[in-house]
C-alpha cells in the first residue's frame, strides 16, 4: 500500500506540477500604471491562463491597455484558471458587475454560456464577449470574419512559396479554426490551384490542451518542412510558438521558410522576439480593435451591443506589413482583399 | 486508545495545513503581496453564501472523483482513469437525458445507471487488460483517458447527437427540465445547491459500509495489504480486480453529472476533463476515508473558489495551485513520520512491558 502511496502522490503532485508549468506563460509587459482620469471601471476576463499567447489574449489586452493609456480607464484584469466552468466563469463575471465594473469583457467563447446567465441580472451593466453571439439587450457580440484574413495569408503563403507545399496548423480542431483554415486553402488555391497544403491540429474538438502544446506543433511542422512546405500558418494559440521554433530551426540550416503567425502582430510580440525573422506575416485579427472600440463607446455614453461583426470592410481582420518582406507579395493580397470587399470573391468557412 | 488514534491520524493533515500555509505566506511576501490581506480576503469571500454554495457544488464533484479513486487504492489498482470514465458517463448520461420524457425521479434515475454503467464498461476495459494481458491499470487507464476524448470529440463534432449549442460551442441536445437534477438554493438564494450533494453522502456511506461492514470489503482490503495472503486464504484475486475496477468505474462515472444534470444540462466540448486528476489528489489527502475524502474535497474546493477573488485584488490565482500542492506533499509526507513515530512508540511500549515483566520475575 505504501509503495502506492508514493507513486499516487508522485502521479497527483506531477499533475498539479503540469498544470502550474501550463500557465506559467511569460506575460507581455503590463502598461505604465497611469491614474485613471475616466470614471468608467473596465473589467476583462481572459479564459483559463489568459495572457500571455503572444496571440489572441495578448490581442484583447492591447486593446485594452490602449484604452488605458487613451481613454484614461480603469481596468481590472482576471482569468478563469485551467479547471474552469461555466459556475467558476459565471461567478468570476458576477465579481466584476458586483465591483461596479462596466464594461465587463469576457475574451473567448467559452464564457457564453456563464454571460448569458449573469448579463441579464445586472442590465445597467454593459457587456461584450469575444467570438461569440450572446443574445441579451446589454451584450455586444464581437465576431471577426477569420477566414476573409486568413484567405489573404493563403494568399501570400501560395505566392511566397517555391515548393508549391505549405502547411497549416490549427489549435483545437473546431468549427471556429477550421474557418481559418479553410480561408487559407481558399486563398491559396487562388493563386495556385495545384497547390499542396499540409494540415495538422493540436487537438480533438474538446481536447483542452490544444492551444498549449508547442513541442507537438514543433513536431507537426518539422514534418511538414520533411514533405518539403517552405510556409507554414498556425491559428493556435500557445502552440504557435512550436511552429516558430520549426520554422527558425530550419532556417538556421539554410532552408528559405517562412512561418506565418496570428492574431496579433507576431513579428512585433517581444517574447517572439528571436523568431521575427522568419515570421513574414500574421493574420490579423483585431481583437484589440474591437476591444477599445466597445470600451471607447462606454466612455462615449454610446454603449455597442448586439451583433457586431468585424470584416475587412470594417478592418476587422488583415494582414500583418511590419515585416518588410511581405511587401513584395502585399500586391496580390491586396487585390484579393478588394475582391472580397466588393463581394466578387465569398470565403467560405468550412474547408472544402 | 481509540481517542489518541484519531488525534494522530489528525496530526498529519494538521501539519500539512500549517505548513502549506506558512509556505504560502512566504511566497506571497516574495511576490510583493499582503500576507494578511491576502488570507483574510481569501477567507471572507469563501465563507459568504455564493462562495460557500460554489464550494459545496464543487465539492461534490472531487468528492466522488476521490471516491472513484480510493476504491481502487483499497485494492492497491490505480485507476488514473477516472477522467476518461467520467466524461464518457457524463456524455451518455447527457444523450440519454436528453430524449427521456419521464418523470423527474424516473428520468434522473436512468440517468445515474447510464452513466454508472458507461464509467464501469471504461475501467473494465482497463481490468481486462490486467487479468488477461498482464497490462498495468497505470498505462491502459491513462490512455484510455485519451482514448474517450478522442470518442467524444467524434460523436460530438461529426455525429448527429452533437449540435452547435451557441457560437462557435457544440454539445449534446439540452436536457428537457423535466430530467435535470438542479437542487435547492438553501445558502444563497442565487445559488442552489445541486441535488448530487445529498446523492454523494448516500455514495459516501454506502462506500463506507461496502468496505467496513461486508465480507467483499474485507477480501478488498485483504489483497490489498497482501494479494499472496489474501490468494493463500481463498480470495479468487482476478475476480476481485474486475468487481473493483468496476465499481471504481461505475462511482466514476457519476462525477461529471452533479454539474451536467444541475448545471450545463448538455454535454458541450467545453465540459472540464481533468476532475479525475483532482480526486487521485483528494484520495491521498483523506487516507481513502469517506470522511477525510469530504473534508479534503471541501479544502480543495474552497482554495478554487476563493482563488477567483485572489485574481480580482491582483494576485495571480496560482496561489491557490501552489497551495493545494503544498498541502498533499507535506500531509504524505507527515503521514510517513507520524507512521514510524507510531511504530516506534509501540516498539517502546512493548520493551517497557517486557522489561517490567522480565524485573518482576
Amino acid at each position: 500500500m505504501l509503495k502506492g502511496v508514493k507513486l499516487a502522490s508522485v502521479l497527483a503532485v506531477a499533475s498539479l506540477a503540469l498544470a502550474a508549468c501550463g500557465s506559467s506563460g511569460e506575460t507581455a509587459e503590463s502598461a505604465e500604471p497611469t491614474a485613471p482620469t475616466s470614471s468608467v471601471k473596465v473589467g476583462m476576463a481572459y479564459d483559463q491562463d489568459g495572457k500571455g499567447d503572444g496571440s489572441f489574449n495578448d490581442a484583447a489586452f492591447a486593446g485594452l491597455s490602449k484604452a488605458q493609456t487613451e481613454l484614461g480607464v480603469e481596468i481590472k484584469e482576471v482569468n478563469s484558471g485551467s479547471s474552469a466552468t461555466d459556475a467558476t466563469r459565471e461567478e468570476l463575471l458576477t465579481l466584476l458587475a458586483d465591483g461596479g465594473y462596466n464594461p465587463v469583457i469576457a475574451v473567448g467563447f467559452a464564457y457564453s454560456t456563464a454571460l448569458a446567465a449573469v448579463a441579464p441580472k445586472y442590465p445597467e451593466t454593459t457587456f461584450a464577449i469575444v467570438d461569440s453571439v450572446v443574445d441579451s439587450a446589454n451584450v455586444g457580440s464581437l465576431v471577426f470574419a477569420a477566414e476573409q484574413g486568413s484567405y489573404l495569408t493563403g494568399v501570400i503563403a501560395a505566392t511566397a512559396s517555391k515548393s508549391g507545399v505549405i502547411g497549416f496548423i490549427g489549435g483545437m480542431e473546431i468549427d471556429l479554426i477550421k474557418a481559418f483554415e479553410a480561408g487559407y486553402i481558399e486563398g491559396a488555391k487562388s493563386v495556385n490551384p495545384d497547390i499542396k497544403i499540409e494540415s495538422k491540429y493540436m487537438g480533438a474538438a474538446g481536447d483542452n490542451t490544444a492551444w498549449n502544446v508547442p513541442e507537438k506543433a514543433k513536431t507537426a511542422t518539422d514534418g511538414m518542412i520533411a514533405n518539403g512546405a517552405d510556409v507554414v500558418y498556425a491559428a493556435a494559440g500557445g502552440s504557435g510558438l512550436g511552429m516558430f521554433q520549426s520554422v527558425k530551426a530550419a532556417a538556421d540550416g539554410g532552408a528559405t521558410v517562412w512561418a506565418i503567425g496570428v492574431d496579433s502582430d507576431q513579428y512585433t510580440v517581444p517574447a517572439l522576439a528571436e523568431y521575427k525573422d522568419i515570421i513574414l506575416t500574421s493574420m490579423l485579427k483585431r481583437v484589440d480593435v474591437a476591444v477599445f472600440d466597445v470600451i471607447k463607446a462606454v466612455v462615449d455614453g454610446a454603449p455597442l451591443v448586439g451583433v457586431q461583426n468585424f470584416d475587412l470592410s470594417k478592418d476587422g481582420v488583415g494582414y500583418a506589413t511590419s515585416n518588410s518582406a511581405v511587401s513584395e507579395f502585399a500586391a496580390a493580397a491586396d487585390a484579393a482583399a478588394e475582391k472580397i470587399k466588393s463581394g466578387e470573391v465569398v470565403v467560405g468557412t468550412t474547408v472544402q | 486508545m481509540n481517542l489518541r488514534r484519531i488525534g494522530i491520524s489528525l496530526i498529519a493533515p494538521g501539519i500539512g495545513l500549517i505548513v502549506s500555509l506558512a509556505a504560502t505566506a512566504v511566497i506571497l511576501t516574495v511576490i510583493g503581496a499582503s500576507v494578511s490581506t491576502v488570507f483574510a480576503s481569501m477567507w471572507n469571500y469563501g465563507t459568504s453564501p455564493r462562495a460557500m454554495s460554489l464550494m459545496l457544488n464543487l465539492a461534490t464533484i472531487y468528492f466522488l472523483s476521490a471516491l472513484a479513486v480510493s476504491i481502487g487504492f483499497k485494492m492497491n489498482l490505480f485507476n488514473i482513469g477516472v477522467n476518461g470514465q467520467y466524461v464518457l458517463g457524463a456524455l451518455a448520461g447527457a444523450v440519454v437525458a436528453s430524449n427521456l420524457t419521464l418523470p423527474k425521479t424516473a428520468s434522473v434515475t436512468v440517468t445515474i445507471i447510464v452513466a454508472m454503467f458507461v464509467g464501469a464498461v471504461w475501467a473494465g476495459i482497463s481490468a481486462w487488460l490486467k487479468v488477461a494481458r498482464g497490462v498495468s491499470e497505470v498505462i491502459s487507464t491513462i490512455m484510455l483517458n485519451f482514448i474517450a476524448i478522442g470518442i467524444i470529440s467524434y460523436i460530438i463534432v461529426r455525429t448527429s447527437i452533437g449540435t452547435e449549442t451557441s457560437l462557435n460551442i457544440r454539445g449534446t441536445k439540452p436536457i428537457p427540465e423535466t430530467g435535470m437534477l438542479r437542487g435547492s438554493a438553501f445558502i444563497d438564494s442565487g445559488t442552489p445547491i445541486y441535488g448530487f450533494f445529498f446523492i454523494s453522502i448516500i455514495i459516501g456511506v454506502g462506500y463506507w459500509f461496502l468496505l467496513n461492514r461486508t465480507r467483499f470489503g474485507f477480501d478488498l482490503r485483504a489483497t490489498g495489504k497482501s494479494a499472496t495472503a489474501a490468494r493463500t486464504s481463498g480470495v479468487q484475486s482476478n475476480r476481485m480486480i474486475y468487481v473493483t475496477m468496476l465499481l471504481s468505474g461505475a462511482v466514476a462515472g457519476l462525477v461529471g453529472l452533479p454539474y451536467l444534470l444541475g448545471d450545463t444540462g448538455s454535454y458541450t466540448l467545453q465540459f472540464p476533463t481533468d476532475w479525475g486528476f483532482i480526486g487521485i489528489a483528494i484520495a491521498l489527502l483523506g487516507r481513502n476515508n469517506p470522511l477525510g475524502i469530504a473534508l479534503g474535497a471541501i479544502l480543495w474546493a474552497f482554495l478554487d473558489i476563493s482563488s477567483g477573488q485572489l485574481v480580482l485584488e491582483g494576485v495571480p490565482r496560482e496561489i491557490s495551485t501552489i497551495m493545494q500542492g503544498l498541502i498533499v506533499i507535506v500531509v504524505v509526507i507527515s503521514y510517513e513520520v507520524v507512521r514510524r513515530y507510531q511504530v516506534k512508540s509501540e516498539q517502546t511500549n512493548v520493551a517497557k512491558a517486557l522489561a517490567k515483566q522480565e524485573a518482576s520475575v
